[in-house]
């Protein structure tokens, strides 16, 4: 085959993966315009449902209780799993002795059970501490991430520690050395640290369909299942909400496409 | 004898530091990891029925080689490991060394679309493929369009391609995700490597094969755990793709779209509970990520 032909069947390739990559993206917002019944007949043209869809959301499914529940649980989600899981990986990175080193890697075994196995004990929990359809039932198991553990571990072994022993020798606090002067110079570190936590937990299903269970207490995600699962559904306003959940996934992505791709992956060595 | 003491001083402080450092993730995994792992499988030997609790030793797990349910949820998520996440991980290596090449041009804005899906939510996701597949919906009528079928595909409604649906969902959703890994891998592969291979004469299949799989063999390695410890928990998915779709208990047509997941959700918050049916069942999965992971780590270490 000649070059020039096996190139011109390359871009034919990687355009039609790119493009049945994209559509999806493209249709739904098209069907956040459109009446149900154009939706599942699948037009592919802007209507002019905007914000009839919009409004019924808002009115009939409490689409602003709903935001702000999710932004409660994925803000606070942010916040205390940043602090334990990036305190957990300098205190194994910079302070490593035999039995912490056998804690980390017993640890990171548990990245290998699946959710489901610890489901019925967590529900269980949750019923005796009283947290069943509450926010902070939902929010205390996703606190603890051992793989956040092992992302800043990976990140602070690259930290000079030349900078740590000045700041001894200036006869600062461990944990002033680690909150003023490691943490403001690890920014791009928390960053993606911090947009994998908020996508796991905007995104969180299983977890809060177990807890939750009134109305005003529903996040986004739970609120576009029950949605979509109705009797006969407004697949317009179903479009619409799916589109709500996407957005601040989307506009992280974009605006920090480099954190944003280290944060979901994590970083890979080998 | 004093410096000595003050060395000793040190080193105990320093510890002392590193149990600080650590204390609030280990509260946090004993709570929330540990002590659901241990009580699990303390629970996995009562039936549990409301507030009746019988011990039944190994009872529940004897159960379940004779649960049709819980088999088929195996049956499933087997099949769909050996379809989807094989096809999934060949396509995401291919684009991955497609992108990798670097007299390629648009490089940055492929690389953008293909990894776009990985921002969705699963459930939004999954809610927008089950639209996209309905009867007289998008897809079929694109395939009508193009003459590629005359008779509306019935997606969602059938148990064989209930199944299909939910792999091309996946694939969608995951192909972009994994090929990041590859391409973060392929940096590290020197291109004189390649050059030389170019020099020998060998083809691009060849250099593929001989050179790319074998060198990103631990991260192959590492997205093939990833991926069927994710397919083993498959939840968010079936359980969107099938409801609203086929009424009744059955999860999707003929519950072709059963997982374990979704069966230890429906076992515990669905049926009459039975939580300590629901521990055993969770235990086999973690058993069997556990299994597939090793014959994986040494398959892997095999064809070194």
């Amino acid at each position: 085959m000649s070059r020039k032909l096996r190139y011109t069947f390359i871009y034919i390739f990687l355009t039609i993966s790119a493009f049945i990559s994209v559509f999806p993206f493209f249709w739904m917002i098209v069907g956040s315009t459109n009446t149900s019944v154009d939706v599942i007949k699948g037009k592919l043209t802007f209507g002019n449902q905007l914000t009839a869809n919009l409004k019924s959301l808002w009115d009939n499914y409490n689409l602003g209780g709903v935001l702000l529940n999710s932004i409660k649980i994925s803000i606070l989600v942010v916040v205390f799993s940043l602090i334990v899981s990036s305190m957990a990986g300098y205190g194994f990175e910079m302070y490593s002795s035999k039995a912490r080193n056998r804690i980390y890697s017993m640890i990171l075994i548990t990245l290998m059970i699946p959710f489901a196995a610890l489901m019925v004990p967590l529900f269980r929990l949750m019923n005796f501490l009283n947290l069943i359809d509450s926010h902070w039932g939902v929010i205390l198991p996703m606190i603890p991430s051992v793989f956040l553990v092992f992302f800043f571990r990976q990140n602070f072994s690259q930290y000079p520690k030349e900078i740590i022993m000045a700041a001894r020798v200036d006869g600062a606090n461990e944990l002033r050395i680690f909150f003023s002067i490691v943490l403001p110079s690890m920014r791009s570190t928390y960053a993606a640290a911090g947009i994998y936590a908020f996508m796991t937990s905007w995104n969180a299903y299983l977890w809060p369909l177990v807890i939750i269970q009134s109305e005003q207490n529903k996040t986004v995600v739970l609120m576009i299942s029950n949605l979509a699962s109705g009797y006969t559904p407004d697949f317009g306003v179903v479009m619409m909400a799916v589109v709500i959940a996407t957005l601040p996934m989307l506009v992280v992505f974009f605006s920090l496409q480099r954190y944003f791709v280290q944060g979901v992956l994590g970083s890979v060595k080998q | 004898m004093s410096r000595q003491h003050k060395k000793i001083g040190i080193e105990r402080a320093w510890n002392r530091w590193g149990w600080i450092f650590i204390s609030l993730i280990l509260i946090g995994i004993a709570v929330f990891i540990f002590y659901p792992i241990v009580y699990s499988l303390y629970l996995s030997t009562f039936s549990t029925r409301g507030f009746l609790k019988t011990f039944v030793g190994f009872g529940n797990y004897i159960r379940l080689l004779q649960d049709s349910y819980f088999i088929l949820a195996l049956k499933n998520v087997l099949i769909i490991l050996v379809v989807q996440v094989t096809i999934m991980l060949f396509l995401s290596l291919i684009f991955a060394t497609l992108l990798n090449d670097p007299k390629l041009k648009f490089k940055g804005i492929y690389r953008t679309a293909l990894f776009l899906p990985a921002v969705t939510s699963l459930v939004a996701y999954t809610i927008l493929f089950r639209m996209m597949f309905s009867n007289e919906g998008l897809v079929n009528n694109l395939l009508m369009a193009i003459g590629i079928i005359k008779e509306p595909i019935r997606w969602l409604l059938d148990p064989f391609w209930a199944k299909v649906t939910l792999i091309i969902a996946l694939t969608w959703r995951w192909t972009g995700y994994n090929m990041m890994f590859y391409l973060a891998g392929l940096q590290n592969i020197p291109a004189e490597i390649y050059e030389a291979a170019e020099i020998d004469g060998a083809t691009k299949t060849t250099q593929f094969f001989k050179i790319t799989v074998p060198l990103l063999r631990p991260i192959i390695l590492f997205t093939t755990i990833t991926s069927t410890i994710g397919t083993l928990q498959l939840f968010d998915e079936p359980m969107n793709l099938a409801a609203g779709v086929v009424t009744g208990s059955s999860v999707g047509p003929g519950n072709s779209l059963l997982t374990p997941s979704v069966y230890i959700y429906n076992v515990c918050f669905k049926y009459s509970p039975n939580f300590g049916y629901a521990s055993a069942i969770s235990y086999v999965i973690v058993m069997i990520a556990a299994v597939l992971a090793f014959i994986q780590f040494k398959v892997a270490g095999e064809q070194k």
